[in-house]
């Protein structure tokens, strides 16, 4: 008697590792691609592009009343005054920064793809982009927080963002307390990716006994 | 179009699963991806994101939840460079046989035929000037349309025909509706929507959710209040 192994999903014939595989030669043979390219954003997109920017812009709003103002009033030009740009495929056109305050919390999701303000965060999480965060998130926000670790007060109202069209999210943390006397890249290194997607708040420094 | 994609709101699919110390990329294969959707944009197949995001959209339904990310985004690159008569659907198939694949392997891509034409941007990004005023202001009560078109759309179905508020109002932008099917960029205005939590998912939405989202403003019709 055979043994069927065909839903053994590592060794799945149709797997798209394996179809890539056939459209990159194809590619290749064609001329319309090389194989350094594949190099090239392996090097690019894994290690260069990172969420660094967006914690950079954060921490700028912390420590500066009046570039808040600004980065809440136009996203985009106040990245750009960081040097933070789109560009073609950053995803960036208009940026719109959301802030949390004691009354709001704010989370954003792309329910129908899985937009992502790229040039702030670099490429999103597998979770971002799976159907459980797309589907629950605008459904049950408050439960999926939870998941997160993140339990959200009944007195805080929650806001979702569903990135529908071009327009680009991030959210603006809470500063922590116990960091009054840090310096901007002491503060941005508190930042994680999570906070700026709106799955965490930003934790204060660990406290020494 | 009512598809696979469109996933705002629905049951069953369980925990959120956070992968921790997550790499960029998970095999060479998902960077080899990214770089053929560079590859594509080159030789003129996609033309624009909205018909990429629509031929990914457009692809085998159990691939799209199965495949991941990037291999979603596979299943859209071969429908397009099929689409665009530069890789034949025999050649791809062949190709995958010849590297393992069985007869029976599922074919991720739905390609069309004829399909739509491509078409590219008249210009850099995505916003547009227009000479008409818009339609609503913050502050404007909406309702959304409830239109189900086979094609592509950034109306999500748990969005539709349901009433919400105008927050903002972002000038006028390339319309992916009519974009994605080379009909054109035909720019309208786009405006963010709040909708109240109560009003997409009935009265055991938890308390105080608000749901926004950036809707064209075909999609939008005035509310009349009740009286």
């Amino acid at each position: 008697m055979s043994h069927d192994h065909d839903h053994d999903h590592d060794h799945d014939p149709s797997s798209p590792a394996l179809r890539a595989e056939a459209l990159e030669a194809l590619l290749v043979e064609k001329g319309l691609l090389t194989p350094e390219e594949v190099d090239a954003v392996l090097t690019q997109y894994g290690e260069r592009v990172g969420p660094l920017n967006g914690a950079r812009v954060v921490a700028r709003a912390w420590v500066d009343e009046a570039y808040r103002a600004r980065l809440l009033e136009e996203g985009t030009a106040a990245a750009a005054e960081l040097g933070i740009k789109g560009g073609p495929g950053g995803q960036m056109e208009r940026l719109v920064v959301v802030e949390n305050s004691p009354s709001v919390h704010n989370v954003v999701v792309c329910t129908l793809c899985s937009c992502y303000p790229w040039a702030l965060l670099g490429l999103p999480p597998r979770w971002y982009k799976d159907p459980a965060y797309r589907s629950r998130i605008v459904r049950e926000p408050r439960a999926v927080l939870r998941e997160f670790g993140l339990e959200v007060s009944k007195e805080k109202a929650v806001r979702v963002w569903d990135s529908s069209a071009e327009v680009r999210y991030l959210v603006l943390p809470e500063r922590p307390e116990g960091t009054e006397g840090f310096d901007e890249d002491a503060l941005a290194a508190l930042v994680a990716r999570e906070a700026m997607i709106g799955v965490a708040l930003v934790s204060g420094p660990a406290v020494t006994p | 179009m009512n598809g696979i994609h469109d996933l705002g709101g629905c049951h069953g699919f369980g925990p959120v699963e956070v992968e921790q110390d997550e790499p960029a990329f998970h095999a060479r294969w998902e960077a080899s991806v990214f770089a053929m959707m560079f590859a594509a944009g080159r030789a003129g197949a996609t033309g624009n994101a909205d018909r990429f995001r629509h031929a990914i959209e457009r692809i085998d339904p159990a691939a799209y939840l199965e495949d991941g990310y990037y291999g979603r985004w596979l299943g859209g690159l071969e429908t397009l460079f099929v689409e665009a008569g530069l890789i034949s659907r025999a050649d791809l198939d062949g190709r995958a046989r010849a590297l393992g694949a069985a007869p029976s392997a599922r074919v991720a891509s739905r390609t069309q035929s004829p399909a739509d034409p491509v078409t590219g941007y008249s210009a850099s990004g995505c916003r547009r000037a227009i000479a008409t005023p818009p339609r609503f202001t913050v502050g404007s009560a909406v309702e959304t349309t409830l239109t189900a078109s086979p094609g592509h759309t950034r109306l999500p179905g748990y969005a539709r025909g349901r009433p919400g508020t105008v927050v903002a109002e972002h000038g006028a932008w390339v319309f992916p509706d009519t974009h994605a099917h080379g009909q054109g960029e035909q720019p309208a205005y786009l405006y963010t929507v709040a909708f109240d939590g109560r009003d997409l998912w009935g009265p055991e939405s938890e308390a105080g959710t608000v749901v926004h989202l950036d809707l064209f403003e075909p999609y939008l019709l005035p509310k009349v209040p009740c009286s």
